[in-house]
């Protein structure tokens, strides 16, 4: 079932939570609601499932407006942030619950409750309580119990958020290849932005109830809309400089970036990943900074050099391959040369020049 | 189990050991601390089953079972005690909910007013009954047209029973759904529950301990209310005397053994009320605990 989420907005008291909201979200997808806390992903995923009514706008389930039917209504399963398991009740009855208040017989309950903690690979634990399972158990139990009546829409919020590490990355996985196998369209939440990118099939960033840019994770990845962008999806060095006549300047470096020909001369901020720059020991013509070695992070397979520039003192971070790193035999307190590869340049009102 | 574990009880032995004041302090405080509850509670309390029973147990026997007005108080509070927890029940469960639920305009008030019936006088309580009800009160009068008798009869000591234990119940069952949250009502709706269904397979069951809870307390207070009912009841032997009117007017009549032995059966009743408590006491912290023992072991 396809979703359509159109100029949706939420307010708590003056406090905006969701600012005009459109989405759409094909039939059979994964999509991750990505952004920072409090940006109006999780009241979004509410606000779809029914649980939380928008002040404006209308959602779309399939081709019937829902917006203001209650979350029972909807057949959306939904998974908690906790859980929320029922703690007076086994496993089994967990997952039977939305079976039993739509009156299924015994029988078949049991069958389909089988059936399901066999997908969650929990067999044989239909009698334990909640409070006797690990934390991955819980989950996968919130699962099953959301998929049980066959809603047409799955909603996770944060679903690997109380999780450890190593559980989550089992967990993504494992999630990535249900949904591959099921087939629902789901929707998850998360702030963490190797999460979205690894199980999503589209990702929405979103920042202050608004959002920011939607696509694939190589899309996002390789054309942040934006500096918010951008900077949330990680370590990113910023630079205060200007463009030019097609090229840009950061201090006594000019590097060429010919997107920029046609567009006046402005002060930019210049973004560049770390594994977009490089070290050399000598000067690249005109395209190098100089800077001293602060720092060096050996991280297995890359290595993390922190730099400080001879210009300004503005701090650098550059990731090269250990085998570049042997290479140059490069020591903390040494002053190399700093050459960006690739750059993003972002002109003041904050888009991109492309 | 894991809440058990996670609720370890502070170490005595190490706070004993930074409380080890001199033996005389300790010992003083001791004592006082005994002699006060001795003679404040114990006393008093044995006193009362032996003052019942000094006359001998078939003395004993005859003032509770063979008195009709003492049997017709037994009675009457028996009778008035359950129907005013139960109204309390309900009432209770729907202010909690409410309260613990829901953010808006007067909701302070309302959890205000759920604690007037402890701070104002029972006896004021009772008046405002009779001011209601009487003779020269507008419904009163109504009531009294249209055949109904509530002042001096028993509809007038349920309502004054009810007033006053009204804050046990809804009190209690605050600070349980508040702790609970609205998470697993919110996943019943979601999994296509009605609101019924919610809160007989999820709600009700989360917070029936708390529920037992205050059910108790509520018919503790309501045994033994005697201000409010004082006010109302008229005191007519046979027909509105609860047990410690009963008690009461057994007093006045120097009839102090038949006063005693009801005193015996409240206190009885007490008693057992008492331990009732305990038990529930340990079943509701246990389920709080393994409560916030999963929410802690998920965060």
């Amino acid at each position: 079932m396809s979703i359509s989420i159109k100029n949706v907005t939420k307010r708590f008291g003056r406090f905006l939570a969701l600012d005009n909201v459109t989405l759409e979200v094909p039939e059979g997808s994964l999509i991750a609601l990505l952004g920072p806390s409090g940006c109006g992903k999780t009241t979004l995923l509410r606000i779809i499932a029914g649980l939380e009514y928008p002040d404006g706008g209308t959602v779309l389930s399939h081709a019937d407006d829902v917006t203001n039917r209650s979350a029972r209504d909807r057949n959306v399963g939904f998974v908690f942030q906790h859980y929320a398991l029922f703690r007076h009740l086994n496993v089994f009855e967990n997952v039977a619950f939305a079976l039993r208040v739509r009156g299924w017989k015994d029988d078949e309950v049991t069958k389909r409750v089988d059936e399901l903690l066999a997908l969650v690979r929990l067999d044989g634990l239909g009698e334990r309580f909640p409070a006797q399972l690990s934390g991955g158990q819980r989950q996968r139990v919130a699962l099953a119990r959301a998929l049980a009546a066959q809603p047409r829409v799955l909603l996770l919020d944060e679903p690997f958020g109380a999780l450890d590490a190593k559980v989550r990355q089992e967990l993504r996985r494992w999630l990535r290849r249900l949904h591959d196998d099921l087939h629902v369209t789901s929707i998850f939440v998360t702030h963490d932005q190797e999460e979205a990118f690894e199980v999503a099939d589209r990702v929405v960033v979103m920042n202050h109830g608004r959002v920011e840019q939607i696509g694939t994770p190589q899309e996002i990845f390789d054309h942040p809309a934006n500096p918010f962008v951008m900077d949330f999806l990680g370590n990113v060095n910023v630079f205060h400089g200007r463009i030019h006549d097609g090229k840009a300047f950061l201090g006594e470096a000019e590097v060429s970036y010919p997107e920029s020909a046609d567009l006046p001369s402005s002060p930019a901020q210049v973004y560049v990943r770390p594994h977009e720059l490089d070290i050399a020991t000598e000067a690249e013509g005109t395209a190098s900074l100089q800077a001293r070695i602060v720092h060096i992070n050996p991280l297995g397979s890359y290595v993390r050099v922190q730099l400080q520039l001879a210009s300004n003192e503005a701090e650098v971070n550059v990731d090269i391959t250990p085998h570049r790193y042997a290479e140059l035999e490069l020591k903390k307190g040494d002053l190399v040369f700093v050459a960006p590869r690739r750059i993003r340049v972002f002109v003041e009102p904050g888009t991109q020049v492309s | 189990m894991q809440a058990e574990t996670l609720l370890e009880g502070p170490d005595y032995a190490r706070i004993r050991k930074a409380h080890a004041d001199h033996w005389l302090v300790r010992w003083t405080l001791t004592f006082l601390a005994l002699a006060t509850l001795s003679l404040l509670v114990i006393v008093p309390v044995v006193n009362v089953f032996y003052q019942a029973l000094a006359p001998g147990v078939a003395t004993y026997l005859r003032n509770l079972v063979l008195d009709p007005d003492t049997r017709h108080a037994i009675f009457l509070t028996l009778m008035v005690a359950p129907v005013a927890v139960a109204l309390n029940v309900v009432f209770g469960l729907a202010a909690a909910w409410v309260i613990a639920r829901f953010r808006f305009p007067g909701r302070l008030a309302l959890t205000t007013l759920i604690d007037l019936p402890f701070s104002v006088s029972p006896v004021v309580a009772g008046l405002v009954f009779v001011l209601l009800f009487g003779g020269q009160g507008t419904l009163g009068i109504w009531l009294r047209d249209h055949g109904y008798q509530v002042l001096f009869a028993p509809p007038a000591l349920l309502l004054a029973t009810a007033f006053v234990t009204v804050p046990f119940v809804a009190r209690e069952l605050i600070p349980v759904l508040e702790a609970i949250g609205p998470e697993e009502d919110l996943a019943a709706l979601s999994l296509g529950a009605t609101g019924w269904q919610m809160f007989w397979r999820v709600t009700l069951p989360n917070i029936q301990w708390g529920v037992i809870y205050g059910v108790i307390l509520c018919n503790a207070r309501a045994m033994g209310e005697f201000g409010a009912v004082y006010v109302v009841s008229g005191h007519i032997a046979g027909q509105t005397d609860t047990m410690p009117l009963r008690v009461e007017k057994l007093f006045q009549e120097y009839n102090t053994p038949a006063a005693f032995a009801v005193a015996s059966v409240l206190t009885l009743l007490a008693l057992v009320t008492l331990v009732l408590k305990v038990v529930v006491e340990k079943r509701t912290r246990h389920t709080v605990s393994s409560h916030s023992g999963t929410s802690r072991g998920a965060a």
